[in-house]
């Protein structure tokens, strides 16, 4: 018993703070990546060097890190940190404090449904590579992704601000209308695998990935889930150029962790679309025992090696899903809001209930 | 006037799913994204330095190329013997249209030469960069290429300069190619 808590505190230990040092370097990652795609070098000033000759050493491995600018989002958690934490006059103080925490907590507990990785056999204990084996894990990451609006409604309410209000009204009314689509649009997998166990549904996806079997239910629930993360093209509920969002009334750390909520949302999505759609921690022709290829050769591989794979290749895939929806966010423009409650509601939701049918018929057929 | 009606372009179904748009412009911003980067790595490793993987200047350390022409702070040019070209005949205190040269004529020494400027006053704060003053003088006393373009100060005073700064332009320690 208290081993099977020990192993799950070190997943959660593991596979949390993975996500969370990726959320913050998604800060250094959309600078430098939107500065190189549009010529320009991107934030190289934040740098950290030590005047003392026998520190030589250290200044010598932070070079290359100073050059990169990576310290920047160092120096933007110590200004976060030390700027003034300014509550309007006659807002809620408790709600006030409570929203940007709710919406972290709940984007961060989602996490604990994903797999990262197969079964892992040390010495005579099978360890799951998940921090929660939930069996209807698809309603949980969705309950949780849900109950993140309510970190937006509330900020919203509690900054007794008319800018926040209507913020944190069309946040809510954007990301109830995406959630919709992306529940129905993911019925397609779960119709398909007959599970709504995560981890099943990776194994199901062995030889062919769901993108391969609900190629339009992949297109739906990545546009309905880029929706989810609040950032351009869906970026209504803040409106970085415009600054009336539902948390204009936030400063220092409160106004990061709403910021970091959109980067781990960011993360979040990029995990389900794997998990979903790009095979999880499979690797190509990997199976449990080696590579077979698909010429006929076969490698064999140790069964320790295989689970390092996985979890190597989910996070080398949802490093690729985060470079796309980067590049997504820096090449498009923002939606109108009435164009953006009818993509909602007009084409992704009849598409996805189209695409549900189609493949109910198709599963009751083949039985 | 007569009004011209434009006929709204009739998009095809694959238009009005935006994929295609979509696609074209991630690959023109991934292309651009992927080309930067190979040639920034390219640059660490010290290869094909000559082509830019940005276009950006990093200023303090690293000054754009600027025109010849371009004007820039002024500076009194000078005789062989160290003495200001300067005739002191008023022509570009005249025809300044921000009025911020002042110049005080004296007798010059030189029996060839009427006069010269006993002081020599331009408000930097004041001037507009308009050049009519170097295409004025007729003795080509006073010119605009120095290409000293960080031109600050703490006070409205520190911005005013004397036939002394005038005459020796002092360089900017980021440029060792400046006048």
């Amino acid at each position: 018993m208290l081993f099977d808590f020990i192993i799950k505190a070190i997943l959660a230990a593991f596979f949390l703070g993975g996500v969370l040092n990726l959320a913050g370097l998604l800060t250094w990652v959309e600078r430098k990546q939107s500065a190189v795609m549009q010529d320009r070098i991107g934030a190289n000033r934040a740098r950290i060097e030590f005047k003392s000759w026998f520190l030589a050493p250290i200044n010598w491995v932070l070079a290359p890190l100073n050059a990169l600018g990576l310290f920047h989002s160092l120096a933007d958690a110590a200004k976060m940190f030390l700027k003034e934490d300014f509550m309007p006059k006659g807002a809620d103080k408790f709600l006030h404090t409570a929203a940007p925490v709710i919406s972290v907590v709940f984007a961060l507990l989602a996490f604990s449904a994903i797999p990262f990785g197969n079964v892992l056999y040390l010495k005579n204990h099978a360890i799951n590579l998940q921090i929660a084996d939930i069996n209807a894990g698809i309603l949980f990451v969705f309950a949780m992704m849900s109950l993140g609006v309510y970190g937006v409604i509330l900020a919203g309410f509690a900054s007794n601000s008319n800018y926040a209000y209507l913020g944190g009204m069309r946040a809510a009314s954007q990301m109830l209308s995406y959630e919709i689509t992306m529940g129905i649009s993911i019925m397609g997998i779960v119709l398909h695998y007959g599970t709504m166990n995560l981890q099943d549904i990776v194994r199901h996806q062995s030889t062919h990935w769901g993108f391969m079997v609900q190629p339009l239910a992949f297109l739906l629930f990545m546009t309905a889930a880029l929706a989810e993360t609040k950032r351009v093209p869906f970026d209504l509920p803040e409106g970085e150029s415009e600054v009336i969002g539902y948390f204009v009334e936030y400063s220092g750390m409160k106004f990061g962790m709403f910021f970091l909520t959109d980067l781990v949302e960011t993360v979040l999505v990029a995990c389900l679309v794997t998990t979903f759609f790009f095979g999880g921690w499979q690797v190509p022709f990997l199976a449990p025992d080696g590579f077979h290829m698909p010429w006929g050769a076969f490698y064999l591989v140790p069964s320790k090696l295989i689970a390092v794979l996985g979890i190597l290749s989910f996070m080398f895939k949802v490093a690729f899903f985060n470079w796309l929806f980067m590049a997504i966010r820096w090449t498009l423009p923002r939606f109108r809001y009435d164009q953006l409650m009818h993509l909602g509601w007009k084409i992704l939701f009849p598409l996805s209930l189209l695409n549900t049918l189609i493949t109910s018929i198709i599963v009751v057929l083949r039985k | 006037m007569a009004t011209k009606l434009m006929k709204r372009q009739e998009l095809s179904f694959w238009d009005r799913t935006y994929l295609p748009s979509i696609g074209l412009g991630l690959w023109i911003t991934s292309r651009h994204f992927f080309y930067n980067l190979m040639i920034h790595a390219l640059h660490t490793v010290g290869l094909f330095k000559h082509i830019r993987g940005s276009v950006t200047y990093q200023y303090p350390e690293e000054q754009r190329p600027l025109s010849k022409r371009l004007r820039s702070r002024h500076r009194l040019t000078k005789r062989e013997d160290g003495a200001p070209r300067c005739v002191a005949c008023m022509m570009c205190e005249t025809v300044c249209p921000a009025r911020c040269i002042n110049i005080v004529a004296k007798e010059n020494p030189d029996p060839n030469i009427e006069k010269m400027p006993a002081s020599f006053d331009l408000d930097l704060g004041m001037c507009v960069f308009c050049g009519f003053c170097v295409e004025v003088c007729p003795e080509d006393a006073i010119r605009m290429d120095t290409h000293i373009l960080d031109i600050a100060a703490y006070s409205r005073e520190g911005m005013k300069l004397d036939m002394q700064k005038l005459l020796n332009p002092t360089t900017s320690p980021s440029d060792p190619n400046r006048n």
